[in-house]
């Protein structure tokens, strides 16, 4: 069919960059900074709702902005891959608009203007990624999220923020020019175009190419968008915990490791295409690849006693879900894979939520600290709770789905290695997950400390994006279909 | 004359060479340091303006040498006065007139002393840097080269900084060893063919020995490696940079290394093309180096200009690799690169000038932290060292994505190595703009900085429209060069093969 061209895509993406330009200039003026977001992220949303009649009829929409070489442009395009991140990243970049008011307003952070410039900047890359058209558009907006982001992760301008900022730009970086920048040059002279295909099986690198070279390129480009906290390549992400919390909450659960995730699997996906992976075993090897990955990650997670810490390996070994889900090639693993973007989003997004809350409200940190807490802030725990069940994958809570349609696809995929490698995992979760919960309810407070009487509940406008995540988590577990249409239209 | 296409009105082309020579007269008898600047900058823009039907006017369908001019000048030697431009010539024509009247915008302040002769250095400058690009005999070609070498000798020996004499005398005694072994080629050349000619076109045509060839290569060689500089012949770059005045630094980078560059296309490639493939390997072995060497020592740097001297050396090994990789996407990419370094890393030498108008150093650790200061400044600054850094969207990732794509159908080899290059140059890109903008607050002597004035947007503001108007249309700016190139590429003899393809023949059974 016919792609229809569409300024949509184009008018999203614009939401977000003029909404940083109008921050940026309402700097002086805090109310009108953050309406200014808000009407930002309310815009962005609303014109990628819109979308969504018209890719469910089955099309597609794209629009081509600048052509800067023979099959080398800037150009937009929707379908359903895309919608299933931008619709979870536009949605939740409104929660965060409120939630981060109330934190760095909370805590007196220096430069919120800055903040809140270069958030709405992330988001405008991150939906550029979610629209690219071809490898060239992908890349172009894979950087200006790194660019855009390096100031949050670098926000408190002291010797770790520095230090993290630095970790974080050398990795992304340095991997995305050494490695996905040779690919893409490859790519483009095998095949004449860095545009991707439109469905997922033929990918565009042509069926007598040398399978060396093939394998090389995709090992490049797997590696290469380091964004995607695999391994050997994950030490940014636990670094750039030194960020204000709203910023490991929306880029590293959301915007930032998701735009590793999609660049991956969509070039996985639609340049690469299942045909070729399936052919040169490139599949199975990826999956066993990123299951050393989620289990490694989920040890160390044990290990950390700070809540971010914890959560961020956490993160490394769930987004290595995703991948895992796609790199073994099933329909019905694929889509696990993919719809894990989304259950993933929600779940981690109410986890460091409830972190900053915790940390607004009480100043506490440490896991060892919270003994108790739950009691005296009782909604925050609680949402931290359903995300957690959310991550361990128990019903109804939306990780099960992802977990039911892993180990359906690992069966068709006949890889009892893999299925091993879930449950193992699973248990994992269950092991640095429930204690926090289980201590911050029943535990006590740290020996020789009484509780300060002045901490209570972190204010409203902190609470309430919490509870309406982690109510998200669930609906989307009961009603998983809205969600999954898009993701069965992927694999068709 | 059958490579000319004559201009038959207005002889455009001598009157850009001249007019600038004619304001420079002019300003001798011109009172007053201020009706100085005012003119200079009255004869620069009315070049630019000139200059512009160029491309428009420009016939993209034809390799022939247009706008031409051809007069007898000393017929007893056969020297002509012969100019003309073709695809390779044409855009460095208009960023050489595009720079010069920015360049007298950003001495406005900066010289106080000895304004009238300055001024006069610049125009000096232009008429002999746009006779070196529009040549087509070499005895006027020559002349303009040597043209060059005195008025840039004095802008950094009169209004340099503290060594100057020592960068001045450098740079003087470098590029003259250059322009003898050039002499020697050039009568070499003339003393070969038959019947004897200095005219350039007429020497592309003639077959020589392989051995002539090797020698004329070599001192063309010489020449021109000096001038772009390659390593290991750079060490003059430095010093003159930072000894030089702003308006000298941008110069010397945007326009007087590309005379190197433009050397190799104009004449090592078409009239010694055997030799050309001789020397190949080397010629790319030694951009590699230029290209890892220059990004490393830049990391190294803490004054400003001496950063942005040495990235200049690793981006002009990414030209010479271009240009020495032998095919299309290679040679266009190398042209394109030279206008786009031309572009980004005059614009940063300006953007260091005016810095140090204000805090009277280039030091890093002296000018870290301005970013709360100078909010416009380093807008400007980041976007420039984006663009020097290659990033996806700016006119440098055109010109590098086609430089690699071109080296990588050359050699896999090739390609991989020089890519570590490109991870260099985000590195201290980012390194030097990180401490501009944030690192360390609070310098007591920063105390009342004051922001861009609209005479210092002005200058950088032209720059920044063709870093992204290259960045994302450059097709306008490649299809000026295509029948050139391709032409090129014929005299050299690679035109049959379709040789941006050859890896993937060469994967492909």
């Amino acid at each position: 069919m016919e792609p229809i061209v569409s300024l949509k895509p184009l008018l999203a993406l614009l939401a977000a960059l003029i909404g940083a330009i109008l921050v940026m200039l309402a700097g002086r003026y805090p109310n009108l900074r953050e309406a200014w977001s808000l009407i930002a992220a309310v815009v962005m949303f609303s014109l990628i709702v819109s979308m969504v009649p018209v890719i469910l009829a089955g099309q597609t929409m794209v629009y081509q902005l600048f052509q800067i070489l023979p099959g080398v442009s800037v150009t937009l395009r929707v379908d359903a891959f895309s919608l299933v991140f931008a619709l979870a990243a536009s949605f939740l970049w409104i929660l965060t608009v409120f939630y981060s008011a109330g934190y760095m307003r909370g805590l007196q952070e220096h430069a919120q203007t800055r903040f809140n410039t270069c958030f709405a900047l992330a988001l405008f890359g991150a939906m550029g990624v979610a629209f690219a058209d071809n490898l060239f558009t992908l890349y172009l907006f894979y950087e200006i999220v790194s660019i855009g982001t390096y100031p949050l992760v670098a926000h408190h301008q002291d010797r770790d923020g520095y230090e993290g900022g630095r970790k974080y730009m050398v990795y992304l970086i340095a991997a995305a020019k050494g490695l996905v920048l040779p690919a893409m040059i490859l790519i483009y002279v095998l095949t004449g175009t860095l545009d991707f295909a439109d469905n997922i099986s033929s990918g565009i690198l042509p069926d007598n190419a040398n399978a060396l070279l093939v394998t090389v390129l995709y090992a490049l480009c797997i590696i290469g968008f380091a964004k995607n906290g695999l391994m050997p390549l994950h030490g940014w992400l636990p670094g750039a915990m030194v960020a204000p919390t709203p910023v490991s909450a929306l880029l590293h659960a959301v915007a930032v490791v998701k735009v590793g995730v999609f660049c991956t699997t969509r070039v996985m996906l639609y340049v690469f295409g299942v045909d070729i992976m399936d052919e040169l075993s490139l599949g199975i090897i990826t999956a066993y690849f990123v299951s050393f990955t989620i289990l490694v990650a989920s040890i160390i997670a044990l290990s950390k006693d700070d809540l971010k810490a914890r959560l961020a390996y956490s993160t490394v070994s769930q987004l290595a879900y995703i991948i895992l889900g796609v790199a073994l090639l099933t329909p019905m693993a694929i889509e696990g894979g993919l719809i894990h973007i989304v259950n993933h989003a929600f779940a981690k997004i109410t986890l460091f939520f409830c972190a900053g809350a915790i940390y607004v409200a009480a100043h506490k940190k440490k896991i060892s600290e919270m003994g108790g807490l739950g009691r005296i802030m009782p909604f925050t725990f609680g949402a931290f709770a359903i995300a957690s069940l959310s991550m361990i994958g128990v019903p109804p809570v939306a990780g099960f789905v992802t977990k039911w349609y892993l180990l359906i696809g690992s069966l068709d995929a006949a890889q009892v290695g893999i299925i091993l490698v879930l449950m193992v995992s699973t248990m994992l979760n269950v092991a640095y997950f429930a204690p926090i919960t289980y201590h911050a309810f029943f535990g006590k407070p740290p020996a020789g400390e009484t509780r300060v009487a002045g901490i209570r509940e972190a204010p409203l406008v902190m609470v309430v994006p919490i509870m309406i995540a982690a109510l998200i988590s669930v609906i989307i577990g009961i009603y998983p279909n809205f969600m999954m249409q898009f993701v069965k239209m992927v694999t068709g | 004359m059958d490579f000319l296409l004559i201009n038959q009105g207005f002889p455009i082309l001598s009157t850009l060479i001249f007019l600038p020579l004619a304001g420079a007269l002019i300003l001798l008898i011109m009172p007053g340091d201020h009706a100085c600047r005012i003119w200079t900058l009255f004869i620069t823009v009315l070049t630019a303006l000139i200059s512009l039907p160029l491309f428009f006017m420009f016939d993209r369908s034809t390799h022939l040498y247009q706008f031409a001019e051809h007069h007898s000048w000393i017929s007893a030697w056969n020297i002509n006065y012969t100019l003309g431009i073709d695809g390779i010539s044409l855009l460095l024509v208009l960023m050489t007139t595009l720079i010069m009247p920015l360049c007298v915008l950003g001495s406005w302040r900066y010289i106080e002393k000895r304004v009238k002769e300055f001024m006069i250095c610049l125009l000096l400058m232009e008429t002999a840097m746009l006779g070196v690009f529009m040549a087509l005999d070499f005895v006027l070609f020559f002349i303009f080269w040597e043209a060059m070498l005195i008025p840039m000798y004095l802008l950094i020996a009169v209004w340099g900084g503290p060594r100057k004499t020592y960068a001045s005398i450098k740079f003087f005694i470098y590029t003259l060893t250059g322009s003898v072994m050039l002499l020697v080629a050039i009568i070499a050349l003339f003393l070969t063919s038959e019947p004897q000619t200095f005219s350039i076109p007429q020497l592309m045509a003639g077959h020589y020995s392989t051995t002539f060839q090797i020698w004329v290569f070599l001192a063309f060689f010489l020449a021109f490696a000096i001038k772009v500089p390659m390593f290991p012949f750079h060490t003059w770059l430095p010093a003159a940079h930072v000894e030089a005045p702003t308006a000298g630094s941008v110069i010397l980078a945007s326009v007087l290394l590309k005379m190197g560059t433009y050397g190799f296309l104009r004449f090592c490639l078409p009239i010694t093309p055997e030799a050309t493939f001789i020397f190949m390997p080397y010629i790319l072995w030694l951009s590699i180096i230029g290209i890892l060497y220059g990004g490393f020592t830049a990391l190294a740097q803490q004054d400003m200009k001496k950063l942005i001297a040495y990235s200049s050396v690793g981006h002009m090994g990414f030209v010479t690799l271009g240009i020495f990789v032998l095919n299309t996407q290679g040679i266009e990419g190398a042209i394109l690169q030279m206008i786009n370094h031309g572009i980004v890393t005059g614009a940063l030498f300006f953007c260091v000038g005016m810095l140090y108008e204000r805090t009277h150093s280039r030091e890093l650790a002296l000018n870290a932290g301005i970013g709360r200061l100078m909010p416009i400044y380093v807008v400007f600054l980041g976007v420039f060292s984006l663009a020097s850094l290659a990033f996806p969207g700016t006119n440098s990732f055109v010109g590098e994505f086609m430089i690699l794509v071109g080296a990588f159908s050359h050699s896999l080899l090739i390609g991989a190595v020089a890519i570590p290059g490109a991870i260099l140059a985000a590195a201290y890109m980012f390194r030097m703009y990180q401490r501009v903008t944030w690192g360390g607050t609070n310098n007591p002597s920063h105390n009342g900085l004051a922001d861009l004035n609209a005479r210092e947007v002005l200058i950088l503001a032209p720059l920044l429209l063709f870093v992204f108007w290259i960045g994302l249309a450059p097709a306008p700016f490649l299809a000026v060069m295509e029948v050139s190139v391709a032409h090129l590429l014929e005299q050299v003899g690679v035109a049959g093969q379709t040789e941006g393809m050859s890896l993937a023949r060469l994967l492909l059974p």
